[in-house]
């Protein structure tokens, strides 16, 4: 197997944490909130999925299993963030910056303290990990050995999920009435409830639906990219899946790509020194360009000052009907 | 037959708070089919009074019977379950969505209008059940465009908001209230932000909804269109019904006198100008409004100080770009604002001239010496002439010419020119609400000096004798603006603004929801700075105030001047004319002395 | 037809006066709450410790020896400081959430500096040196995002927040490209030494930096015609272009005063308080997140300099206090400590809604207040002056 088919199956792999993660914060940030605490969100996903996974492997479920209640409890622990982001931030109309970042230290310490006492415990996920998550969904022992399996069809069942969650996205976003809806919710909430939309019930919706999809990239990151062994850097990737929110101008299905970009970029330095030599301080250019092109689409987004590429124009600012 | 009203009110009565009762007992119906144009000056409680149909608000008193069922309306959507929609002058359209898009936006309209008997309303019902569900539909543009077309709307529903002209805004507001089911529609002043053509157009629109059987209300204040659409009219003054009549059996005349009533003495002193010198020239003043649009149109005029200037006029009309463009906040697109300092026969200072610049004035005739002689600085040292400026030995000649075009409000300051201005929206623009009393003193002054810190003693002691004099109820002077009353919230920002002695004073609806008090309290402030030979321009909208106060009248209509005209003489009934009557012509305004003056040079 | 229209029972409204004892109550029982909950929640994760043996650690671990407190007070100090840095641009109403960022470049020019300049010259010298390129660094950060606001009005809290990162990478490179053999850290303790030690104290100079820093921030805000620019034009941007203020001037000077006041907290992050500098990753740095936390407590106190003090010394309090409980109590978590920054955070928060909203329970059928009512005001003299005293 060549190397290069090799790192893009690492980048299409690690892209799909990037993936979740903005589908999730997308869908958020339609809604007109800006949520800075999802790389919090998506640790506390990871606790939930790699608690659910173990119990489920302790019980002797199978694959489907504890794919299944890791999923559910992902859901749960995400969801219950998003909802506790939404109480703040739709319901008593707090601040979405503190809300968001007190919610990513609390997610990022809860995960940090979940890991130290699972291994304490000497609990790890590595055996539910190969049973459910990393084993290729198509075939079930080896992938054959030609390209197009190898680039297509050799990972476990997350990685097509997220993408498709991406494609449901954006085509719900675009293309039905509830998508409409929710745009016109983040655009002018004052106009979408004079159209008779429950404004606060979109948002509370969009919140909780966009972490828990936020949730998972969370658990593919701990149970699948990692393989089960817990590494502290969600919430570093959680950032980046923001960014990616903004390099793919709120939509999700410019994000599928982008996410394989990111995810790219992101390995990059990892793999690169399989091509060529490369300095550990180069590597740390490279680990910037997602960041850097990041705040370059911002600027040139600003500087075209196009509107169909703007963040939605209601991010950020609470909506009160009384304050007409 | 009760059923042939579409609407009827009953005794409605709606106040806010305890001090300002919006409707008072009024009692109107609205005929099935017809047009019916609601009549009245600003604040007479035309749009409160809708605004309970709309289920914005809900009445205190009075009863709503719709087509003769009595109903409570909580909500809009409330309403549109009755089949009433409202077009607001405030569209409530997302910028970013097609026509289209916003037409079909939400899920809750009830799309079961009428009893079969209305066509148009069927082809809306129709389109409405065939895109209700989740999916949008590719060819959704294509199909609802094929319905507006066949009802003769002329609009590209594939564009989107923020491309659209207000007119064609305006058509896509109609359109949703239609698809809704709306039988009656409401129209908030529907014109005041088109053109002549589009109006036509607009009333064209109308005429074939009221061909449909619709019922519509329009709200205006322009005569010739009450004439030119409506079936009827009922008028509204200060909040209560005064008639309603059969369009074809009245005349504006008549009309004109039930909006403005009786003309009331108000008792306020008001002194002949002592010595009226032109103070302020505004020639050609042309300039666009937020929307892009012509809010001013060549407006040409001149103030003395030692005078009051009412400028009168339904709001909208370009009161708000007149005053902004004079004080610098407005750009022009054409047109000048001279302004004359009086000067003459007064010391110059080092004030606002630096001693190059004296030097040079000097060299160019501007001043003389008490005893009349001209002053000529040539081979004095610079000692000297600072003695002499110091010791008021150098007058000027004559008045000061500044042009005050394109100038920022910090370089109107900068020059010493005294312009104060009392602007309309008081808390979002004279004043921070979150400041306090002493902290909003020094908003126009806390640049002076060189010290990098504020001086809030000078602000304190006249935040204190502004509350004293002016009788300010607060808790104290550092009391943020925001919890004090209007009435007290005016008389801070009036306070201020003559605190700098001003030599020009300008001042956009100052007595706008003030009690009877504090309004006095705020016409004997400017009269007071009237007999200090202050220009005093006084935007109002009670006509009683404006024919009470003022010495001349300026009226404005469409962006235009429409009569200048000597407030001791003119009637009520002449200047609700001019104010609804937008001039053909406009006529050029020239200023003869102009080519005589030289610049001064200033910067 | 029949109509059903659903009222909701609660009803909120703004508060318009809010007493300040009111609000202070809720603060103060808010914070009750948090740590109660703080303790409550360890004792559910980890029973071995108790109720009482988590406030015990909690104040061993930050009152239980004078060194402690000392380096409780001087990390109060470093968080205080770029807390003040942000708060001028809060005012402002430009969520400049870059702290992090800007702090680290300063971090970066000062480690710069140490690391190729000492030794061939004096310390003192050194020092200063890094100081002027530490603010210069931390200037350059925060003014550019600044400059594309007033430009073209590009998003500042997105832009920021990419600034950050791309500020830890720079880090990481130079640092790795300096010391190519070690991971991502660089120590000065060798050549700084006893640098900035006043007699023996290590803590003290950072301390009195910052107090004098604080009183001078809170001088600027109040009592300067620069203070006071930046509030009008933060409360209204209207009245500031009557006045003639110009907007875009006073936010890009007062990003530069955030970037300096960022620049000085690196500086003394490096050369005073770690004498190191470590930048493994874009998130993995010498700021570890604190930056972010400078937002919080400067929101949390309302952009008020003196109520800074006390957010930040409840912030350091709790994440010692608890990193002290976690590593005596057994608990072995280096993250503990922000899981119940993270719940004390939450109660300070949503105290904001319990002082500004005004929640009515209606009864069944009863007819809202009109949204619309003018706030009523004080009825006399005497109850207006009794409000004032209340909120005095």
């Amino acid at each position: 197997m060549s190397i290069f088919l090799a790192m893009i199956q690492e980048a299409i792999h690690y892209g799909m944490v990037f993936l979740f993660g903005s589908t999730g914060e997308t869908l958020i940030e339609k809604s007109g909130h800006l949520n800075l605490g999802v790389p919090g969100i998506m640790c506390l996903g990871a606790v939930g999925g790699g608690l659910g996974a173990h119990w489920a492997h302790q019980a002797g479920a199978g694959a489907a299993g504890i794919m299944v209640v890791s999923l559910l409890m992902t859901i749960l622990l995400a969801g219950a963030g998003g909802l506790l982001y939404g109480l703040f931030t739709i319901t008593m109309r707090c601040n979405q910056n503190v809300t968001g970042l007190t919610l990513t230290t609390f997610g990022a310490g809860v995960l940090g303290f979940w890991g130290t006492q699972m291994s304490n415990k000497g609990i790890t996920f590595t055996e539910p990990s190969r049973i459910a998550f990393t084993s290729p969904l198509f075939f079930s022992g080896e992938v054959p050995d030609n390209w197009f399996c190898q680039l297509f069809l050799s990972y476990g069942f997350l990685v097509y999920f997220a993408i498709l969650i991406a494609i449901i996205a954006a085509v719900v976003l675009k293309h039905t009435r509830v998508g409409l809806s929710l745009r016109a919710v983040g655009e002018n909430p004052a106009a979408a409830d004079a159209a008779g939309i429950n404004v606060i019930k979109y948002k509370y919706i969009s919140c909780v639906v966009g972490a828990a999809i936020a949730g998972i990239g969370g658990t593919f990151f701990l149970m699948d990219a990692s393989r089960g062994t817990p590494e502290y850097i969600i919430d570093a990737m959680g950032w980046l899946a923001v960014a990616l929110v903004i390099f793919s101008l709120w939509r999700p299905a410019i994000g599928i790509a982008g996410s394989i970009v990111f995810g790219f970029l992101y390995r990059l330095p990892y793999n690169i020194s399989a091509l060529t030599v490369v300095t550990l301080a180069d590597k740390e250019l490279i680990k910037m360009i997602p960041y850097a092109v990041t705040a370059l689409v911002l600027i040139v987004i600003s500087f075209f000052n196009k509107r169909e590429t703007q963040p939605p124009a209601s991010l950020g600012v609470p909506y009160f009907r009384e304050d007409r | 037959m009760e059923h042939t009203n579409a609407i009827e009110l009953v005794g409605i009565t709606k106040a806010f708070g305890t001090k300002v009762v919006a409707n008072k007992n009024v009692s109107m119906e609205l005929r099935q089919g017809e047009i019916l144009a609601l009549l009245g000056e600003n604040g007479s409680g035309k749009t409160t009074l809708m605004n309970m149909i709309a289920g914005i608000y809900t009445p205190d008193q009075g009863k709503i019977y719709v087509r003769g069922q009595e109903v409570t309306i909580k909500s809009p959507i409330d309403a549109y379950s009755y089949h009433i929609g409202m077009i607001h002058q405030h569209f409530k359209l997302v910028d970013l969505f097609t026509a289209a898009d916003n037409i079909i936006l939400g899920e809750h309209f009830h799309a079961e209008p009428s009893d079969g008997q209305n066509k148009g309303a069927a082809f809306f019902k129709r389109a409405g059940k065939r895109l209700a569900f989740g999916w949008l539909k590719h060819n959704r543009v294509k199909q609802l465009q094929t319905i507006v077309d066949q009802y003769g709307f002329n609009i590209d529903l594939s564009r989107k908001i923020y491309d659209m002209s207000v007119s064609e805004k305006q058509t896509v507001e109609i359109i949703k209230a239609l698809y809704r089911g709306a039988e009656i529609l409401i129209l908030d002043e529907p014109t005041a932000v088109l053109t002549p053509q589009e109006i036509d157009k607009l009333f064209a629109v109308l005429r074939r909804m009221r061909q449909d059987g619709k019922s519509i209300i329009i709200i205006t204040h322009k005569l010739n269109e009450v004439m030119a659409i409506s079936d009827r009219v009922c008028v509204l003054r200060k909040g209560e019904h005064i008639a309603t009549v059969e369009t074809a059996a009245t005349t504006e005349k008549e009309l004109t006198d039930m909006m403005v009533g009786q003309k009331i003495d108000l008792a306020i002193e008001r002194k002949e100008p002592v010595n009226p010198k032109p103070r302020l020239i505004i020639k050609d003043m042309t300039a666009l409004n937020k929307e892009g649009r012509l809010a001013l149109d060549h407006v040409s005029f001149e103030i003395n100080g030692g005078e009051i200037l009412g400028i009168a006029g339904i709001s909208g009309n370009g009161q708000r770009e007149l005053l902004e463009g004079i004080a610098g906040l407005q750009p022009l697109v054409e047109g000048e604002a001279i302004f004359n300092n009086p000067k003459e026969n007064k010391p110059v200072t080092f004030f606002h001239k630096d001693l190059k610049q004296i030097k040079r004035m000097a060299e160019e005739g501007f001043f003389h010496y008490p005893d009349g002689t001209r002053v000529s600085l040539k081979g004095f040292k610079n000692k000297e002439i600072v003695k002499l400026v110091n010791d008021e030995k150098i007058l000027f000649y004559e008045d000061e010419v500044i042009d005050l075009k394109q100038k920022t409000p910090r370089e109107i300051q900068e020059l010493g020119i005294k312009l104060s201005f009392v602007p309309e929206d008081r808390l979002s623009m004279g004043l921070v609400g979150n400041m306090s009393i002493v902290d909003n003193m020094m908003l126009r002054g806390y640049r002076k000096g060189r010290s990098i810190f504020l001086n809030r003693r000078r602000p304190k002691q006249l935040a204190d004798t502004i509350i004293k004099d002016l009788e300010v109820v607060t808790p104290s002077d550092m009391t943020p603006v925001r919890r004090l009353s209007g009435g007290n919230v005016q008389k801070i920002l009036v306070g201020r603004e003559i605190s700098s002695s001003p030599k020009v004073l300008m001042a956009a609806y100052p007595v706008r929801g003030l009690d009877i008090n504090s309004s006095y309290t705020i016409y004997n402030l400017l009269n007071a700075q009237k007999e200090k030979n202050v220009a005093v321009i006084f935007v109002g909208e009670d006509l009683d105030v404006l024919l009470a106060l003022c010495d001349r009248i300026l009226v404005l209509c469409g962006g235009k001047v429409s009569g200048v005209v000597d407030a001791r003489k003119v009637t009520k009934e002449e200047i609700g004319l001019l104010m609804t009557t937008v001039p053909e012509e406009v006529q050029v305004y020239r200023y003869e002395q102009e080519q005589d003056k030289e610049e001064v040079p200033h910067d | 037809m029949t109509k059903h229209v659903h009222e909701p029972l609660v009803h909120l409204s703004r508060r318009l006066n809010v007493s300040q004892k009111y609000a202070w109550a809720i603060r103060i029982g808010a914070f009750v709450l948090s740590m109660l909950a703080c303790a409550l929640i360890t004792m559910i994760i980890a029973p071995e410790v108790g109720f009482g043996a988590f406030f015990t650690h909690l104040f061993e671990g930050t009152f239980g020896k004078p060194r402690l407190t000392w380096t409780l007070f001087r990390d109060v100090a470093i968080l205080l400081l770029l807390a003040l840095a942000v708060t001028p641009c809060f005012k402002m109403k430009y969520w400049n959430i870059g702290g992090e960022g800007q702090a680290l470049m300063g971090c970066i020019g000062a480690a710069l500096i140490v690391k190729t300049l000492s030794g061939t010259m004096p310390l003192i010298v050194v020092a200063l040196i890094a100081l002027v390129v530490a603010i210069g660094f931390g200037a350059v950060w925060a003014v550019v995002p600044a400059l594309f606001k007033a430009k073209w009005n590009t998003n500042e809290t997105l832009l920021t927040l990419m600034f950050n990162y791309i500020a830890g990478c720079i880090g990481a490179f130079l640092v790795k490209k300096l010391n190519p053999r070690t991971t991502g850290s660089m120590s000065f303790l060798k050549t700084l030494g006893d640098f900035g030690k006043i007699g023996d104290n290590q803590f003290a100079l950072i301390i009195i930096i910052v107090a004098v820093i604080t009183v001078l921030m809170a001088v600027y805000l109040k009592y300067s015609k620069h203070g006071y620019e930046i509030a009008v034009v933060g409360e209204s941007p209207r009245t500031a272009r009557y006045v003639g203020i110009h907007n875009k001037v006073v936010v890009i000077r007062t990003l530069v005063l955030c970037g300096v006041l960022c620049g000085i907290a690196g500086f003394l992050i490096v050369v005073l308080k770690d004498q190191s500098f470590k930048a493994e990753s874009a998130t993995d740095t010498t700021m570890g997140g604190l930056g972010f936390t400078a937002v919080l407590v400067s929101w949390l106190a309302h952009f008020n300099p003196w109520a800074m003090v006390l957010t930040s010394f409840l912030v350091v309090f709790i994440t010692t206090g608890c990193a002290h409980v976690s590593s005596f109590g057994g608990l072995r978590s280096a993250t503990y400590p922000s899981v119940m920054a993270g719940i004390f955070f939450f109660f300070i928060i949503a105290t904001e809604f319990f002082i500004n909203f005004k929640i009515t329970f209606r009864k069944r059928g009863e007819i809202p207040r009109e949204p619309d009512d003018l706030p009523p005001e004080p009825k006399t003299k005497v109850e207006a002056a009794t409000a004032a005293n209340a909120n005095a």
